[in-house]
């Protein structure tokens, strides 16, 4: 947009890190999540009856 | 009302609003946060037992989550002193950087996060000691005693004893002497290390109203008290050797750091006047740091040296 002043493209620019790292941080939660089952559950995750 | 940042005009936006992801790192005090992370790394490989080192990584994330969680809220309540204060002056609210209210969000939403991480995935003793430390540092050393009573750092101190307890926990389940003791060595550690520095920033504390021991009880009770301390200190720190919590390199140590401790705090208990005071607390101040940091270095080293040899 040609009338946007410098101001608010920095605003703008800011905001879109800000979701960025949510996101990321999210993204990491469940990995950290599904990693940390895994590991708990250990070889027992496949003993289970079909 | 005197404390709550809601009433000030702290976190107003400058013509560039929005904060950035920096800002938001700052609130959670980095440089507490690994003094955090080592200690709470050393109550882990102390402790008997194994945790497996997924596991471990993901309990040593969760305290520093924690512990940074706990600083933002600190500084979400604090905004209005922090701004007076040349030490804080330059903290993302103060500065304008972000606004107070999404301090309070990051550090409660961060807050909830690193317990339930940390109970769920790791253990609920190790979990709701993490809740305990967090509410201890907001709710009894932040919004009560800090403002209140020069003990402030005094029971304040718990807060940041407990990493080490945490990490301990975190592989055993349970609280031990063992851990109880560093616990304790951290716990009798900050009077003297906070109020070497409160010594030489006397004026900063006199002036925004909180009532630290140099503002309130007068320099010479000060040092008076820092030696008292020190006198417990010194030998409380020897101890992990005496109940088998570290071996004889830690024994050696402990005894020429916990030398070196009381002779830095008994310059600041002789030198009382001018710029020779002042260089004294500030010896004092930058070797606690140090004394603390190489304590727990050496059980960490000792451990991690018995675990490899086994």
């Amino acid at each position: 947009m040609s009338g946007m002043n410098e101001d608010e493209k920095e605003r703008q620019r800011r905001q879109r890190m800000r979701s960025l790292a949510i996101g990321l941080a999210l993204a990491a939660l469940v990995a950290l999540f599904y990693v940390a089952t895994i590991v708990r559950l250990g070889g027992n995750v496949m003993n289970r009856p079909i | 009302m005197q404390g709550t940042s809601a009433d000030t005009n702290l976190g107003h936006v400058g013509p560039v609003s929005g904060s950035n992801v920096g800002d938001f790192v700052q609130l959670l005090k980095p440089r507490v946060m690994s003094l955090v992370v080592f200690t709470a790394l050393t109550g882990m490989v102390a402790a008997p037992g194994a945790i497996h080192p997924v596991l471990g990584v993901i309990a040593l994330l969760a305290i520093a989550i924690g512990a940074g969680a706990a600083g933002a809220l600190n500084m979400w309540y604090d905004a209005d002193i922090d701004a007076r204060m040349a030490r804080t002056a330059a903290r993302p609210i103060p500065r304008g950087r972000l606004t107070a209210d999404e301090a309070l969000t990051f550090g409660s939403v961060l807050s909830v996060f690193s317990i339930l991480t940390l109970g769920v995935l790791i253990n609920w003793t190790a979990g709701v000691l993490l809740a305990i430390t967090i509410a201890f540092y907001l709710f009894i050393y932040t919004m009560w005693l800090k403002r209140l009573t020069p003990q402030n750092i005094v029971i304040g101190g718990a807060a940041g004893s407990f990493p080490p307890m945490i990490g301990w926990a975190a592989v055993t389940g349970s609280v031990s002497i063992d851990s109880v003791l560093m616990f304790l060595i951290i716990f009798v550690w900050t009077p003297p290390h906070f109020w070497a520095l409160a010594l030489y920033r006397c004026r900063d504390y006199e002036r925004v109203g909180v009532p630290m021991l140099p503002v309130v009880a007068g320099p010479t009770e000060t040092r008076r008290q820092i030696w008292l301390y020190s006198l417990v200190l010194v030998p409380l720190a020897m101890l992990p050797s005496a109940i088998g919590l570290a071996g004889i390199t830690y024994a050696v140590s402990s005894a020429v750091l916990g030398a070196i401790f009381l002779y830095l705090a008994w310059r600041v208990r002789k030198i009382t006047e001018g710029r020779e005071g002042d260089a004294a607390a500030k010896q004092l101040f930058a070797f606690s740091i140090l004394y603390l940091f190489l304590l727990f270095a050496v059980i960490l080293g000792e451990h991690a040296v018995a675990r490899l040899m086994a």
